[in-house]
């Protein structure tokens, strides 16, 4: 692109008329356009570049083109005072190319500042940004229309332009984000970009003078508003931030600190993903805390309930931190490092009657977790009167966090332990499901159904049932006092005892005794067991049963087409320990016949309520039996149990509930 | 929730249910029963008037104590159950093993009979 000007412009200088005389300027402000567009594609498009890069970018299209125009400064002093060296087209050659290089790198810095300008945008910033691109782009076409560099408009262009050009420069928000090492990078690479605009500015001058002293009819950048525009703004905001910088570095560790400050709150607070247990949280902490106050060491102290207090330090040796202890707590400094003490503690005062230790400044602060204090973290300086407010609220701040996180940890680990618990629950209830017969042993004659279900994830509700011999068969129900797991215990050993006992062919009631003095000693206090047991011979159509405290038998006779509770009496199991107990209860036998209904349930049935508190009651239970009476068992036991839940409105009983019937054929 | 006022004459505690035993709430109930035993009274009414439901928990504290009343000859007499709370009661059988009456007054006669 360049050499086309220079051809073209060489031209001119010889053979003027031949080509239009506006032709140089279309051609330079194409050239212009081009190569803002490239930087435009180059620079602002890369996503990686950090500050540094971009000045690094600027230096170094600066130093190509340097180098080149040095290069063209060699040939000519080879060149030396040769015709060539003095013609006036051949001097043009080099003004322009001189000149081409010199706006490539005024342009690749205007890019690269353009972008640190606008690296805080705010809407009146991209909109004051987007009037100084378009004054440019202004100025540019004016100055290839008129070629004198008096007129007002063009005054006014650049009046506009320097305004403008002041107001962006005073954007420096991105110099506060360097740190120091990159700071001084920067200031070598600024004073590099101004030895480059100087030499330019110097060597292009130099050659528009030598020519203009010859020809007048050439592009002087100097009648060029646009040049001199862009080359001022380089310069002024090159300046501004070589000195922004300059004066920036003294404070630079400060903000260095801060930043590192928040990365090691992101630490603590971040710990409670990644790290494994409360000690590296605990270590974490330790050593935020130091590196951010500048502290010499440090000592963590956490009280346990269970374990002994334990002690991480950092930088200090558990005999020191103990000696400083001792000699707080025999100074009688109040609520110093004991572990009541809730609030920020300067201790420094103290520590100056303590010989031989080499600290100087303590400070003292406790660790909450759920508004309690969990321990103390104490920081060393061997510096006196080493902390200042900042420091103090800083550390503060990592001690909260810190609380905050062991607390999450705390929470986690208390979630993770009750996940295993229910997983624990879960395998219970399938253990206690397998203690329920699948399928009851129902004999010749009659049919049966059952169906249980707990409140919690495991009950004290049993029934069961056990083929004594060919027309012999025993049933049993039973309910343990309470429910949840100790009733769910209480229940499998209710069920060894039936299976043992039953086989033996015993009397009811001797079964009982039996079950009482097994139960008697297992049994804790305040326990019981309610059960009846039932021997129906089918031979003799008989049903010989003991109640022992269990909610009586609903009996439905089909003679009489009525249900009725059988009246008997019978205390609990495990309630009375001695032998007086087969006194207690009682033996009695209902003779069966064909269609009769025998309705067997536990408390949970009729004690179930409705939502104002009212409860299922015997009445109810009766009725839908006498209702139910012409479906077989397992539809009076559906039947049933959709009528409770429509009564009570919830399928979440509030204890655990059980019915057994049995149908005569 | 239940509430157990204690009130102390002629030597005779008497221990006001007001309320509903549950399994939670019968723990309320063994320590009243445990406190009045400890203070060494011989006399212990029970005015369940208020008592609305006892659980299986509950009829059991009043259950683990019969033994220990026999042991240390203390009398406990229970009177104002309503129909609900003594038909558990009776169900279980323990109305053969504790004396119930219907009125305080009743229950005192009995209380002062059963301690000659």
């Amino acid at each position: 692109m360049f050499s086309d000007v220079t051809i073209l412009f060489s031209d001119i200088r010889g053979l003027t008329p031949d080509v239009p005389v506006w032709l140089p300027r279309v051609m330079f402000d194409l050239y212009v356009l081009c190569l803002f567009y490239y930087y435009k594609f180059k620079i602002e498009r890369e996503e990686n570049l950090n500050f540094t890069d971009l000045l690094w970018q600027v230096f170094a299209t600066g130093l190509v083109a340097t180098v080149i125009s040095l290069g063209l400064r060699l040939i000519l002093f080879l060149l030396g005072d040769t015709a060539l060296a003095t013609n006036i087209i051949f001097s043009d050659v080099v003004y322009q190319i001189n000149l081409a290089l010199f706006l490539s790198f005024l342009l690749a810095a205007y890019t690269s500042w353009k972008r640190l300008i606008l690296y805080q945008k705010s809407k009146w910033l991209i909109r004051l940004w987007r009037v100084f691109e378009f004054t440019l782009l202004f100025a540019l076409l004016y100055d290839s229309l008129n070629t004198t560099l008096n007129g007002t408009l063009g005054t006014v262009i650049a009046v506009a332009l320097g305004v403008l050009g002041l107001i962006l420069s005073a954007n420096m928000k991105w110099v506060a984000y360097l740190n120091f090492k990159q700071k001084w990078t920067s200031l070598l690479l600024l004073l590099l970009a101004f030895f480059y605009l100087g030499y330019f500015f110097y060597t292009v001058t130099r050659l528009s003078d030598f020519i203009s002293i010859q020809s007048t009819s050439f592009l002087d950048f100097r009648s060029h508003t646009f040049s001199l525009s862009i080359f001022g703004f380089v310069i002024v905001y090159s300046l501004f931030s070589f000195l922004v910088i300059l004066f920036n570095l003294p404070t630079s560790s400060v903000f260095e600190q801060k930043l590192e400050e928040v990365v090691n709150y992101q630490r603590i607070s971040q710990s409670i993903q990644t790290e494994q247990s409360e000690e590296s949280v605990y270590n974490i902490l330790l050593e935020s805390s130091v590196s951010s106050v500048f502290a010499d060491a440090a000592w963590l102290e956490i009280r346990s309930a269970a374990e002994e207090d334990k002690l991480y330090t950092y930088g200090i040796t558990e005999q020191e931190a103990h000696a400083i202890r001792n000699h707080l707590a025999s100074n009688n400094v109040k609520g110093i490092l004991d572990q009541s003490v809730d609030k920020t503690k300067n201790l420094s005062r103290h520590l100056g009657s303590l010989k031989g230790a080499r600290f100087r400044s303590l400070l003292s602060f406790p660790i909450m977790v759920k508004g309690e204090s969990i321990g103390t973290l104490a920081i060393l300086k061997e510096l006196p009167e080493g902390f200042n407010k900042e420091m103090t609220r800083v550390v503060s701040t990592f001690a909260n966090q810190a609380g905050i996180s062991i607390e999450n940890f705390r929470l986690l680990a208390e979630a993770f332990q009750n996940e295993r618990y229910k997983e624990e629950l879960k395998i219970a209830k399938m253990v206690q499901k397998s203690l329920l017969p699948e399928k009851l042993e129902s004999g010749e004659g009659y049919e049966i159904a059952a169906f249980s279900q707990s409140a919690d994830e495991v009950g004290g509700d049993y029934y069961d049932a056990f083929k004594i011999n060919e027309h012999k068969n025993a049933l049993i129900i039973a309910d343990v006092s309470g429910k949840g797991t100790t009733a769910a215990f209480h229940m499998s050993q209710m069920k060894g005892i039936f299976h043992s006992l039953a086989q033996q062919e015993l009397e009811p009631s001797e079964f009982m005794v039996r079950a009482n003095n097994a139960l008697a000693h297992c049994l804790e206090r305040g326990s019981f067991i309610s059960a009846i047991y039932f021997v129906i011979d089918t031979k003799e159509k008989t049903i010989t049963y003991c109640r022992a405290g269990h909610c009586p038998v609903l009996y439905y006779r089909e003679s009489s087409n009525a249900a009725e509770y059988l009246q008997d009496k019978g205390a609990a199991l495990g309630m009375v320990k001695n032998s007086s107990y087969c006194k207690m209860i009682e033996v009695n036998q209902v003779k069966y016949k064909q269609g009769d209904i025998m309705l067997l349930y536990t408390d949970g049935i009729t004690e179930a309520s409705d939502p104002k508190g009212e409860e299922f009651g015997y009445e109810k239970l009766q009725s839908i039996l006498i209702e139910l009476r012409k479906k077989d068992a397992g539809e009076i036991q559906d039947g049933l149990i959709s009528r409770l839940y429509e009564y009570t409105g919830t399928r979440n009983i509030n204890d655990d509930y059980t019915t057994m019937i049995v149908k005569f054929k | 929730m239940v509430q157990i006022k204690r009130l102390q004459e002629d030597g005779i505690d008497t221990l006001a249910i007001i309320g509903e035993i549950d399994a939670s709430s019968s723990i309320e109930l063994d320590l009243s029963i445990a406190k009045s035993v400890g203070e060494g009274y011989k006399k212990i009414l029970v005015d369940c008037g208020s008592l609305e439901y006892i659980s299986s928990a509950g009829l059991g504290v009043f259950m683990s104590y019969i033994e220990e009343f026999s042991d240390k000859g203390i009398c406990m007499v229970m009177f104002g159950l309503n129909e609900k709370v003594a038909n558990n009661f009776s169900i279980l059988g323990l109305s053969d093993l504790l004396h119930i009456r219907a009125t305080k007054e009743e229950a005192k006669q009995l209380i002062n009979e059963l301690s000659i």
